[in-house]
């Protein structure tokens, strides 16, 4: 199975879809599974972003993630762009909320006197920092700096998919006895035990086989985070009054953090539907021209 | 640029006047307008053009992003970042250079593989095919210091990968390491000049594919045939319109393959790590190169071994700079006087055989050396322990032995494999061990099948191309060009013998 699989590999690319093939290797975290997915309507060739579902992300990133992950390449004036959170159809509203967005934020500037004054921040200012500094982050994480959200489902393989199983991958709390977890199913049987600061979890990379009792073989998929679990039913009391569910928290913030992965996806898509009807018909024009051309040469 | 007269007729007085003092107008008539190409080139043949557009496409695209782009360690990765966001279609720029980079190498890959089908690298062509070899080391300097340009992490580390190699060379390696670097480690002062010399790289490429036209428009272009053109009238056309409607209709098609990947799965040729910043001190637990370098990338790390005074690892670069020196020797390797394949039935099927070995040595590339290609039984649970004399080795043969474990032994350690789990602990009880077993993946790994290939590849060059031309019986080669369409075959390449 793993050389068919390996050649199949090997077409794709050929075929130049690659990155099936060069897959993180080092760490098994689990990939299917129970995980029942959200249908993205981002997803295929005319795939567009669920407007509220990426305002409600949005809430979900502010009330919940923003406390510990900046967005430092963003600036409060693009969650008013195309398919942004405040992008209301209205210019004078989106701008309304932009501005009082950024205003609860407060960036340093030097004043006419060289003195470093404060004033809030501005919708051309970039996201503010929810640390100082690299080292801030660290020291008020256990050692791990929460890492950056601006490209984060650009970065991760797997994308929207990932974080949402990420975020709901977590081990119900009730499983968790004195951070111990047992295992009893098809794949593994014994406890494994999580260490200090750290919290397993199916989907993210790592080992377990140093804290399982059991036959390493058979040692739970993933690895320990330094994150702890956050979203839980009624984490956020969303505004557009839709229910309150982990998934539904989790499949926003992977909606909104895809878009401010890829602000540009549904111009790319629907300018690449253009192209490609242009490139079709004169694919056929030049076609009928070299078939005009040739047609008394035998060759 | 051509071996033949143009028939270019300067008509207006301007012409008259531009052709007297500088006939450039004719030199580029008799090169693209009425040059006698062979009627017979099939579409193999129209890789040529289409590397000119993805060079021309490289050119543009990245002149207006290198108006945009920051070369310094702490800002390039938020520049390119800002380009896709804010700069008016930087998105459109920057997807289609880094897949534009992915389709040239696709391009040239089939162009050149195209060159070895057909024995284009035959007398008299040998300077078009070994300029065509120099392009294409340009192309790989190239693309490998544009991958650095937005420094994610497999920019940064795979580039510390690629100059400690040159560091690994005896005597000289470290300066010029260093000189390369611009500093000890890679840095700003490496950005800075991979991004001077990103730049400066294609224009030189452009040099050389002027030198590439030059020789094959002086010697005349190859065909599917490998028979030259006898009679002009019979066996060629003008390459205009003929060649550029042909020409022009694949590098359609082909630019619908490239505005796919550009439109609907920009990232998917790319790997997620170079969209996290680049941190020296975080080490991806994976570093691969792009796809099209992963075929030499297995050739670097296959060499795991000494071989007499020279450590693996300078092996490995010796290998890898040989995969692609070898290209260079070929017109001397390949004895046969035969050109086209189509005449050598054994040759073709090493040369698919050939083909094959370089896909999966991308493959092999992608892949951890370690990892189990092929397993042999399933996992084991291995206990190592360390014994001195052949008392205290039998005790634990004794104690392996009553718990079903499979013991051996070698320089002093024992080892104990099981297949369950509770004989396993059971015997670690009994042993004193306290660690946990580890697992053991029986079964041929990746290295040895990698090392297998490169035999295979390095095996096609000087064994199979000098030896096949002496031994093999090629079929009868057409007399002409015009001929061989006459008798056309029912298909190219068919059991059936030429006439």
């Amino acid at each position: 199975m793993k050389v068919i699989k390996a050649f199949v590999a090997g077409l794709a690319l050929v075929g130049l879809s690659a990155p099936a093939a060069m897959a993180a290797g080092g760490a098994k975290p689990l990939h299917d599974g129970e995980t029942h997915l959200p249908e993205w309507t981002f997803s295929g060739p005319f795939g567009k972003y669920d407007k509220d579902a990426v305002q409600r992300g949005f809430q979900v990133y502010t009330e919940v993630c923003a406390s510990c992950h900046g967005m430092k390449l963003l600036s409060y004036r693009n969650l008013g762009e195309h398919g942004g959170p405040f992008d209301k159809g209205d210019a004078e509203v989106t701008d309304a909320l932009v501005k009082e967005f950024a205003a609860q934020y407060t960036v340093n500037e030097v004043d006419d006197i060289g003195d470093i004054v404060e004033r809030p921040a501005r919708p051309s200012d970039r996201f503010v920092d929810p640390y100082p500094n690299v080292q801030a982050a660290a020291a008020g994480n256990g050692g791990a700096a929460p890492p950056d959200f601006s490209v984060i489902a650009k970065a991760r393989h797997g994308g929207a998919d990932y974080i949402y199983r990420l975020m709901t991958g977590y081990p119900d709390p009730e499983e968790i006895v004195d951070g111990i977890i047992e295992f009893n199913d098809e794949h593994s049987h014994g406890e494994l035990t999580q260490p200090a600061g750290l919290y397993y979890n199916p989907y993210f990379a790592g080992d377990t086989k140093e804290n399982w009792s059991g036959d390493p073989r058979h040692a739970p998929y993933g690895g320990f985070i330094a994150m702890p679990p956050q979203l839980t039913d009624g984490r956020v009391e969303y505004l557009d009054g839709t229910e309150s569910t982990r998934e539904q928290l989790a499949a926003d913030v992977a909606e909104f953090l895809a878009w401010a992965s890829d602000p540009k996806m549904e111009n790319r898509k629907s300018l690449g539907l253009g192209v490609m009807i242009y490139l079709f018909f004169l694919a056929l024009i030049v076609y009928f021209s070299y078939k005009q051309i040739w047609r008394n040469v035998e060759h | 640029m051509s071996g033949h007269e143009s028939t270019y007729k300067p008509n207006t007085g301007i012409e008259k006047w531009l052709d007297a003092r500088l006939p450039i107008v004719r030199l580029v008539h008799g090169s693209f307008v009425d040059f006698p190409t062979p009627k017979n080139l099939n579409y193999w043949w129209t890789f040529g053009g289409i590397l000119a557009v993805c060079l021309m496409t490289q050119i543009i695209t990245g002149i207006v992003l290198a108006m945009h782009y920051v070369p310094n360690t702490e800002m390039a990765f938020a520049s390119v970042e800002r380009i896709m966001r804010d700069v008016e279609y930087g998105w459109l720029m920057r997807y289609i250079h880094a897949n534009g980079a992915s389709m040239f190498f696709l391009a040239v890959y089939i162009h050149m593989f195209r060159g070895l089908y057909y024995g284009s690298y035959k007398a008299p062509r040998e300077i078009s095919w070994i300029l065509g070899v120099v392009i294409y080391l340009l192309m790989t300097g190239t693309a490998f210091m544009g991958y650095v340009l937005p420094w994610g992490q497999m920019s940064l580390h795979g580039s510390a990968v690629i100059t400690s190699l040159i560091g690994s060379l005896p005597l000289i390696g470290e300066p010029i390491q260093i000189w390369l670097q611009g500093a000890p480690s890679i840095g700003n002062a490496t950005l800075n000049r991979f991004f001077s010399l990103h730049y400066l790289l294609p224009f030189m490429i452009a040099g050389v594919v002027i030198l590439h036209i030059w020789a094959f428009h002086t010697t005349g272009n190859n065909n599917p045939t490998g028979v030259e053109i006898k009679d002009p009238k019979k066996d060629a056309v003008p390459f205009h319109p003929y060649y550029t409607v042909k020409d022009g209709f694949a590098i359609i098609v082909f630019l619908m393959i490239f505005a796919g990947f550009v439109f609907y799965a920009p990232d998917v040729l790319g790997h997620a790590d170079n969209y996290i910043e680049g941190n020296p001190l975080k080490t991806p637990a994976h570093i691969v190169p792009e796809w099209y370098l992963l075929p030499f990338y297995a050739i670097l790390r296959a060499i795991t071994f000494d071989i007499g005074p020279i450590p693996a690892k300078l092996g490995g670069v010796f290998a890898m700079f040989a995969a692609i020196a070898v290209l260079f020797i070929i017109p001397w390797l390949d004895t046969s006087k035969v050109r086209s394949l189509r005449y050598r039935p054994l040759a073709r099927q090493f040369f698919f055989g050939f083909v094959f070995v370089c896909l999966m040595l991308g493959v092999a590339g992608a892949s951890n050396p370690d990892d189990v290609v092929i397993p042999t039984g399933g996992d084991k649970l291995r206990y190592e322990a360390s014994f001195e004399g052949t008392a205290e080795r039998d005790a634990i043969k004794a104690v392996a032995a009553s718990h079903d474990g499979k013991f051996s032994a070698s320089k002093g350690v024992a080892t104990v494999m099981f297949d369950d789990y509770h004989d396993a602990t059971e015997f670690a009880e009994a042993a004193g061990i306290e660690e946990k077993p580890a697992v053991y993946h029986p079964g041929v790994k990746w290295l040895l099948v990698t090392q297998i290939l490169m035999f295979c590849y390095f095996a096609y060059f000087f064994l199979v191309l000098p030896i096949l031309g002496l031994v093999e019986r090629p079929k009868d080669e057409p007399e002409s060009i015009a001929k061989s369409i006459h008798h056309k075959e029912p298909t190219e390449g068919s059991a059936i013998p030429a006439e």
